[in-house]
């Protein structure tokens, strides 16, 4: 298992404990505990919609990869600590971050 | 005014499969997508993504799929307001409805499939306060559709995607300034088009803000001034008479969640009976409907049209008699 915190676009924060040997990434995840999360392209990189922020813990995460820094450069208010939540697996490298939700949502 | 048996608003693969259904009955289909091109999702988010779930299809690229689409309902001569959104909807005394859209074009029809998927796509705003006052012809636009209109003007682009770059090129030899601002520091577009941006900046020929964000937009009535944060979080104002933001599109629901319809998380109920919605005579199928079961996926879009077309056919022509044969009895007779 492993334990990271999860800020909702409301600012409230909770830390989860999800497993890392199920194969799923950081967006499946967060769907699983019912957070808001679009992602429309069902995790390719080609929506934006799972879009998060890192505010603690970024430095064992892997680099972002081609297809992710493309998205998040269609993203407007992505910044130098935005992801992809679908292009990051849930495994050791994610314990102890803090990932903020900011993907857009379709009623907005 | 156009006329039509149904307007179908939406041109994504299952509103193209629908033009096909209707035809089989006989009944002819306008469509119209705020896209300027047709094919939904698909054309717009996955051109080049295979598919593996269409029967008969082991596989097939997304946008193989679309123009298939159009091939198979041909015959039909479909009618398009392509690069126009439907926002309003009146029915009528007789039962019939018109259809505007944004640039006013109304559609006269019998009945109305409502395809509109995710809802429309319009383009993906930043997050700067006022942006809004300045739309529609004061400064701020997220399209270049006459690139004379930036002639001599003082133009701030935004985004690093190929159209950002694209636009800066075209626009350094029109515009009298161009700045363009991206967050990153370095351009994941077309190489040769980042290399001539890359140039234009080296010639002075334009400003190039790298790790750069727009975060306040000023004027008094059009726009005068941009606001860029750099880097080092330093403020930079810039004399501009249009701001450009080149985000890419998302999809949104608009104007749909106003007519009137049952809407649940931004779907629309149905009745399976034909895909009827809570409004007689307007259907909605594909990613826009909901019901028990619901599976967003095109080949149930395409199961939903033939169901439509037949429940859309008896509220258009209620007195005629539709007496069901399998394409392959009177194969495929067009108009
Ligand atoms: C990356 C990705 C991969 C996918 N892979 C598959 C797959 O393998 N198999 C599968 O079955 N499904 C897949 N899907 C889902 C599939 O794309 C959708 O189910 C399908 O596109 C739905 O078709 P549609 O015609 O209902 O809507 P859409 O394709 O969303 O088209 C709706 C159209 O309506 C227009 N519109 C909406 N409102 C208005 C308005 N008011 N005025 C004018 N125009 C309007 C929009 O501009 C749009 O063009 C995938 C989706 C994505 C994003
Ligand atoms: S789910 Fe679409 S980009 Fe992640």
């Amino acid at each position: 298992m492993v334990k990271f915190t999860v800020e909702d676009r409301d600012g409230s924060q909770q830390e989860l404990e999800a497993p890392d040997d199920m194969g799923l990434n950081l967006m499946e995840t967060l769907k699983a505990f019912e957070y808001e999360v679009l992602a429309t392209c069902g995790g390719m990189a080609l929506c934006g919609t799972c879009h998060v922020k890192v505010l603690a813990g970024g430095e064992n995460l892997p680099e972002q990869g081609d297809a992710e820094l493309d998205m998040l450069d269609m993203i407007p208010d992505s910044e130098s600590n935005s992801r992809l939540s679908c292009q990051l697996q849930v495994n050791d490298n994610l314990e102890g971050c803090t990932f903020q939700i900011c993907g857009s949502l379709s009623e907005d | 005014m156009i006329t039509t048996d149904i307007c179908i608003v939406g041109a994504g693969p299952v509103g193209l499969f629908a033009i096909f259904e209707a035809g089989l009955l006989k009944m002819r289909c306008h469509l119209i997508d705020v896209l300027p091109q047709v094919g939904g999702q698909l054309s717009e988010i996955y051109p080049h993504k295979p598919i593996y779930d269409i029967p008969g299809y082991p596989s097939v690229k997304a946008q193989e799929l679309v123009d298939n689409l159009m091939a198979q309902a041909e015959p039909f001569k479909p009618t398009f307001t392509l690069g126009e959104r439907v926002d309003e909807i009146q029915k009528q005394e007789d039962g019939t409805f018109i259809v505007k859209t944004s640039d006013a074009t109304e559609v006269h029809c019998k009945a109305i499939c409502i395809a509109g998927g995710l809802g429309c796509f319009e383009p993906r705003k930043p997050v700067v306060e006022r942006l809004e006052d300045f739309e529609g012809g004061k400064g701020v636009t997220y399209m270049v559709k006459d690139p004379e209109a930036f002639r001599d003007k003082k133009v701030v682009l935004a985004g690093g995607g190929d159209s950002a770059l694209d636009w800066t090129i075209f626009l350094a030899n029109v515009a009298k300034e161009v700045t363009l601002v991206h967050r990153g520091d370095s351009f994941r577009g077309a190489p040769a088009s980042a290399d001539k941006v890359a140039k234009l900046a080296e010639e002075g020929k334009i400003n190039l803000l790298l790790k750069s964000n727009v975060t306040k937009i000023n004027g008094n009535g059009v726009l005068k001034e941009v606001t860029i944060v750099g880097p080092e979080k330093e403020e930079i104002a810039i004399e501009a008479d249009n701001l450009i933001p080149l985000f890419g599109l998302s999809p949104k629901l608009g104007p749909i969640a106003n007519w009137g319809l049952n809407i649940d998380k931004a779907a629309i109920e149905v009745d399976r009976d034909s895909y009827s919605t809570n409004i007689p005579g307007i259907f909605a199928i594909g990613d826009i409907n909901t019901y028990t079961g619901k599976l967003k996926l095109i080949l149930c879009g395409f199961h939903e049209a033939a169901l439509m077309a037949h429940g859309a056919f008896k509220y258009a022509y209620p007195q005629q008699h539709l007496s069901f044969k399998y394409t392959t009895v009177n194969g495929v007779h067009g108009f």
